[in-house]
């Protein structure tokens, strides 16, 4: 990492770390969910955008994750902090697991398959015997935490923070993972498998293990929107979640890492915008912005700064 | 500070009214700021039209010179039912739009979801579109007030009326295993009382099950004379065909929520459907008895110059319009103290007030115990073409 994005950085989290300060505490709170749908566009980048395995039905991960979490709290009295990594390590099993035979499908097989997934996910939740732990259709309404050792902290303010150092956790985590062996490992599976497995990659182990990570970092955000919502039910988690991740991915920047967040920005806010344009149509509008955003950086966000930097850098 | 005095004096002087007059957030001199999340998008958006006519009334009300002098602000944003979301609009609205309250926010998960925040905030969640019962619990979420009659009211009127009419009925009970379901039959349950021995079956099922056909069997083989459908739409229809296909003929209650006659007795065969007893609160205005009613006549006007694109054939357009002139009646009953526990105070504070849009002998009573206005409903029989009440209104 050269000097100048370290500085960078620094400043974007130096910015990160005042906002609360400057908005207000309903901002603060969309603000958490950005960086909450940030963790889950990571993990979905790390299997579409880096092992070029296309999932349908993230969103049932989320669940997972989220209802990890809120039966935890509710039903065993773990606190909050504790249910998150509880959530992530649920997800990377169920994740490894369903990995394994989807491996055997392709491209739009999996897709298909993952697709089931998710419009399954909230029927799975209103089972009759698993109503005791999920609620049923009613869901579960869990407390919302205060600041802990005294901080002069507002509970919003005090779960941004909380969910900031889980990102940027998450971040060093997967810049880690996909600058390696592994990020270059998946790669080459993406890119051409048959001489990814001719240089000893070994391609069904690393699918799997980027569908449990992927899956791990979703249940993360999942248990993390539960805990900022304080609310799940199966109606929270309808296959429109899946599909909103992935339109994240696609718009924030395939393969990359910041472009989790730019996606992230995306989600949360142009819905908003576009209800606030036109209530009679707001999806119109939406897939107006989403039309624009692919046309004009048809390499993502993360790809057209890049390239504007790039420019900047070479221009005298 | 002597002239700061002169200017309080002053200002004292010139608006001699203003020592009486209290504001909470979203009200002023000028206008009453109103929130609202509707599902406009998503699989419950058959409900949206519900938002556009509550807008289109106040519309109306603003033309006509507001409420006390007022301009009703009414603030309505998408949250196609998704729990998340009504949590992010809810917040929205309370935070940053600073509304008096929010109104109908619809759905009972959405519901569920802003239940918590709106009484910590002690905002008024006020006549939410859901017919569950846990809306009537002034005690511990003093915050929140229904509106229409809950499920357990409803099956308490076909309690009652079987106990007139059939004092030895056998009954069989087909219910949703949810706590829509649950939550009718409790009502059922209570409504019999001492008589809930005349119950001789009670059967579930699953959203997930496909048919409920074998449930009609056993309902049948107990030798039930008498059946209380708690089915939603799909299962409703099924059940109907079911019955009279394998001859089966009780006296058959068919709960509210499946009385559509486009989508639940259409499907099922209308020849199929005679002689079902239902319940309604509201005027159809697709119901020829009201075909010179006053108050419909008038919602057709509202509906051509306020609501044009709005369809008059759909009941939730009457719904919206009775929902609305309601919080509207709060609001005049307010007057000049707009604070968020003046509201709660008023709307708990109605006494046998009506919209003219709801049956005859209908009205709206509550008090500081009793947070659910309509309570009462009006039994109908479907004839083969369309429903006919029959009865006095029963219920409180």
């Amino acid at each position: 990492m050269t000097r100048r994005n370290l500085l960078l950085l620094a400043v974007v989290l130096l910015v990160a770390c005042a906002l609360p300060f400057l908005v207000s505490n309903y901002r603060t709170f969309q603000l958490t969910l950005v960086l909450v749908y940030a963790i889950a566009l990571l993990g979905l980048n790390i299997l579409t955008g880096y092992s070029g395995q296309i999932s349908l039905g993230h969103g049932a991960f989320y669940a997972l994750g989220a209802y990890v979490t809120a039966i935890l709290m509710d039903k065993a009295g773990v606190p909050y902090w504790a249910t998150v990594p509880a959530a992530g390590a649920v997800c990377l099993v169920a994740g490894f697991l369903f990995g394994l035979p989807a491996l055997r499908l392709e491209g739009l097989y999996l897709a298909l398959a993952t697709f089931a997934l998710g419009v399954a996910m909230p029927q799975l939740l209103k089972y009759h015997h698993l109503e005791k732990w999920t609620g049923g259709v009613q869901g579960i309404v869990i407390p919302k935490p205060d600041a802990p050792f005294g901080l002069p902290l507002n509970p919003d303010r005090w779960l941004y923070y909380f969910t900031l150092v889980i990102a940027v956790l998450m971040f060093v985590l997967a810049w880690n993972l996909l600058r390696g062996r592994v990020g270059r490992a998946l790669v080459a599976i993406r890119d051409q498998h048959i001489a990814a497995e001719a240089m000893g990659i070994n391609n069904a182990l690393y699918k799997s293990l980027a569908f449990g990570v992927s899956a791990m970092y979703t249940g993360v955000a999942g248990a993390l929107s539960a805990i900022a919502v304080q609310f799940v039910a199966p109606d929270s988690f309808n296959i429109f979640v899946s599909i909103v991740l992935l339109i994240g991915i696609v718009v924030g920047g395939l393969a990359s890492i910041s472009g989790a967040l730019y996606g992230a920005l995306f989600v949360q806010f142009i819905p908003n915008i576009a209800d606030d344009i036109s209530t009679a149509a707001p999806w119109a509008i939406f897939g107006i912005f989403m039309i624009g955003f692919v046309y004009l950086m048809p390499t993502g966000v993360a790809g057209a700064v890049r390239l504007l930097l790039a420019k900047r850098r070479s221009a005298p | 500070m002597k002239r700061i005095a002169f200017f309080t004096v002053a200002l004292a002087l010139a608006f001699p009214a203003a020592a009486q007059k209290k504001y909470d957030p979203g009200a002023s001199d000028s206008e009453i700021k109103i929130g609202n999340t509707n599902p406009y998008s998503g699989p419950a958006s058959a409900y949206g039209t519900i938002g556009k006519s509550i807008t289109a009334y106040f519309k109306m009300v603003n033309e006509q010179g507001g409420i006390n002098g007022r301009k009703v602000n009414f603030i309505s944003y998408d949250d196609g039912y998704s729990p998340p979301k009504t949590v992010e609009m809810a917040r929205k609205l309370v935070e940053q739009d600073n509304v008096l309250f929010v109104f109908q926010t619809l759905g009972t998960p959405s519901n569920t979801a802003i239940h918590k925040y709106m009484n910590m905030k002690k905002v008024p969640q006020m006549h939410v579109a859901t017919g569950a019962t846990k809306w009537n619990d002034p005690k511990n979420h003093p915050w929140t007030m229904g509106w229409q009659p809950n499920y357990q009211s409803e099956a308490q009127a076909y309690a009652q009326h079987i106990l007139q009419t059939k004092p030895n009925a056998k009954i069989g009970v087909l219910y949703q295993n949810d706590d829509y379901g649950k939550d009718y039959l409790k009502g059922f349950h209570d409504g019999l009382g001492g008589k809930k021995n005349m119950i001789v079956k009670e059967v579930s099922y699953e959203v997930t099950d496909p048919t409920v056909d074998s449930q009609i069997l056993q309902l049948q083989a107990s030798g039930a004379d008498v059946f209380f459908n708690i089915t939603t739409p799909k299962f409703a229809a099924q059940a109907i065909r079911k019955a009279y296909d394998i001859g089966w003929k009780p006296l058959h209650y068919l709960n509210n929520v499946s009385n559509s006659v486009g989508s639940v007795l259409t499907p099922a065969g209308l020849e199929k459907a005679v002689g079902i007893i239902s319940s309604a609160y509201i005027k159809d205005a697709t119901d020829s008895t009201w075909a010179n009613d006053k108050a419909i006549a008038e919602w057709r006007e509202f509906m051509k110059k306020y609501y044009p694109e709005g369809n008059q054939a759909d009941v939730f357009n009457v719904y919206g319009y009775s929902v609305a002139a309601t919080i509207a009646q709060v609001l005049r009953q307010c007057g000049d103290n707009l604070t968020r526990e003046n509201v709660m105070r008023q709307a708990a504070n109605m006494k046998g007030w009506r919209p003219e849009t709801l049956l005859p002998g209908i009205t709206i009573s509550t008090s500081a115990d009793d947070f659910a206005p309509i309570q009462a409903v009006q039994l109908e029989r479907f004839n083969g073409k369309q429903w006919e009440l029959f009865g006095s209104v029963l219920g409180k």
